[in-house]
């Protein structure tokens, strides 16, 4: 008894001392490029600093905040973030749970499927963006102009895509899509996969159709994959930067601008670090309140069932 | 043939044809990327209007040549290599200590600094983006490799997924060692690391891909191509006079051939790894 004490108090010890050096290197990453930088952030956007500039920094309370929210290309972006996730979510979530409904059956071959609708995940979104300015290319020769033509027995005339103000964004929505949806697939793939047999063994005992199988058993056993799908890719779109620097810099006119595209120009360009970092501090404030919502929304469900 | 099977027999060609018209549309970019990367610059253009997109007539690694020549794409790969791999590597590291820490030793302050990990999580890295780039102007780090790994090894994300993890492995794995006077590191290393290999290689997938395509931090923090990786060093070639897309396209084959090598040889693992972390997060 005696030694296994001893045993015990010096294995405390020891394991305290472990905790703390073993946890240091990444709390200490994560403190100095992370929480630091954030916590600079929200102090800089009280003030009026510009990188290179010779005037003395001035703490100006919510002014840069002000400005930020009065800003018509930034309230643009913030639209046009917004418009991305109202379009994006559902119609890439829909896809996915079609594609994941499809290869969860059993037919020769389905690995291959699995593969190809996976594989654009792990391109990455600069290429895709060089890949498809050529598809959007204007005049007829374009390859997305002339299946349009095709597809619509020349009704639909060809589009210079990336220039024109209504179909910069659609445009950039639409690669995001191809290269993202294998990543939901994934998910609701593995969700599905997870429901026992039984229901729907049940269900056919009940004389449940196809469609009514897919409401009653399916959409709420896969409810915590579609919601948390959704969130991530909500989220994704209010990050949303890649494209639009390669394929349009926010053009035409602002047509295609998002909040991050704003924020990395109004420090890279324009030098002005202290309302750079209250459009961090909005940008950060928008992704909690989805979270949470869609947290919450979770949750909810959950004590439904 | 049934009536019924009949009806089956249709059903099912009628699913296979959308199944393949599908498959042709979301396959087309990267096979229009592939076949035009063979051709004569020319011909990418001038076909891409029509199926020949798809023919690699006149197929030549001609273009491959020219992007050698035209641009420093060995030191870009190398770039990338270097940065991402750090990443990865170092980041296991760590990463999987501090899990360790969190999830099976028992430490003053744990509960706290586990808490202010977690809320870290869902601080997208958009959001510290300014301020970290004043910061590590400040530091005189612009244009360097450690200005592009230092910031992302430790990862609130891939803690969590290794935390995760080994919460749920049997006590008495360790306890074996413990008795045997093994120390904390020591258990760590030859007790619980050859026993965590799924999450190893996970996290590892998972960070890797998510390096290897970044693109905002390191156009924001290299201006030369001395340490500039793939995805930005892609970016300024299509603006690079002349405008060649065949020469466009075999740069993008050459930067995403070695993660497509991986992702068919290691696949089952990608698509558990993309799985896991987003049922996790």
């Amino acid at each position: 008894m005696h030694i296994k004490k001893i045993l015990n108090i010096r294995q405390t010890q020891s394991e305290s001392l472990g905790g703390w050096l073993m946890s240091l290197p990444a709390v200490l990453g994560l403190a100095l490029f992370m929480a630091f930088p954030f916590l600079l952030a929200i102090g800089l956007s009280f003030t009026n600093l510009r990188m290179g500039s010779p005037l003395p920094t001035r703490f100006i309370g919510f002014e840069a905040y002000q400005r930020v929210l009065t800003d018509p290309s930034f309230l643009r972006a913030l639209m046009n973030n917004g418009l991305f996730a109202l379009i994006v979510v559902p119609l890439q979530t829909v896809l996915a749970l079609g594609l994941a409904l499809f290869l969860n059956q059993k037919f020769k071959g389905i690995m291959f499927f699995r593969t190809l609708f996976f594989m654009p995940v792990v391109f990455p979104l600069s290429l895709v963006s060089v890949v498809w300015i050529l598809m959007y290319a204007p005049g007829a020769d374009g390859m997305i102009n002339a299946f349009l033509q095709f597809i619509s027995f020349g009704q639909i005339s060809p589009q210079d895509f990336l220039h024109n103000p209504y179909l910069a964004l659609p445009a950039i929505m639409l690669c995001s899509i191809w290269q993202g949806v294998g990543f939901q697939m994934v998910i609701l793939l593995a969700g599905l996969q997870s429901i026992p047999d039984v229901l729907y063994e049940a269900a056919e005992i009940d004389r449940a159709n196809q469609w009514q199988k897919f409401v009653h058993v399916t959409l709420p056993q896969l409810r915590n994959p579609l919601i948390f799908t959704a969130l991530v890719t909500t989220i994704l779109a209010f990050r949303v930067f890649d494209q639009v620097e390669i394929m349009t810099q926010g053009g035409p006119n602002g047509a295609s601008t998002t909040v991050m595209y704003e924020t990395v120009q109004t420090i890279f360009n324009r030098q002005q670090v202290g309302q750079s970092s209250a459009m961090t501090v909005i940008f950060f404030i928008l992704v909690l309140v989805i979270t949470l919502v869609q947290r919450s929304a979770a949750k909810q469900e959950r004590e439904i069932e | 043939m049934s009536r019924s099977s009949i009806r089956t027999t249709i059903l099912k060609g009628f699913k296979i044809g959308i199944l393949l018209i599908l498959t042709f549309l979301y396959i087309s970019p990267i096979l229009f990327m592939v076949v035009g990367s063979l051709k004569p610059d020319e011909r990418v253009m001038a076909d891409s209007g029509s199926l020949k997109a798809f023919v690699p007539a006149e197929a030549s690694f001609q273009n491959y040549v020219d992007v050698f020549e035209r641009v420093n794409l060995g030191r870009f790969m190398l770039n990338s290599i270097v940065i991402t791999g750090s990443i990865v590597l170092i980041g296991l590291l760590i990463n999987s200590m501090a899990g360790y820490a969190f999830a099976r030793l028992r430490w003053k302050g744990r509960d706290v600094l586990f808490m202010g990990v977690a809320a870290l999580m869902i601080l997208p890295f958009e959001s510290i983006a300014a301020p970290l780039f004043f910061q590590i102007t400040r530091l005189g780090w612009r244009d360097t490799y450690l200005a592009q790994i230092l910031p992302f090894i430790a990862n609130a994300m891939s803690i969590y997924l290794f935390y995760s993890f080994f919460i749920g492995m049997p006590r008495q794995l360790e306890e074996a060692a413990r008795i045997d006077g093994a120390g904390v590191f020591r258990t760590f290393a030859q007790i619980i690391v050859p026993n965590a290999k799924p999450v190893f290689a996970t996290v590892a997938i998972v960070t890797f891909l998510m390096y290897w395509g970044f693109f905002l931090w390191p156009l924001m923090i290299t201006s030369g191509e001395a340490v500039r990786p793939l995805p930005v060093a892609i970016a300024t070639f299509r603006t690079l006079p002349p405008l060649k897309w065949g020469d466009i396209m075999a740069f993008g084959v050459m930067m995403v051939a070695p993660v497509l090598g991986l992702f068919l040889l290691f696949q089952k693992w990608f698509v558990k790894g993309v799985a896991q972390s987003g049922i996790k997060g």
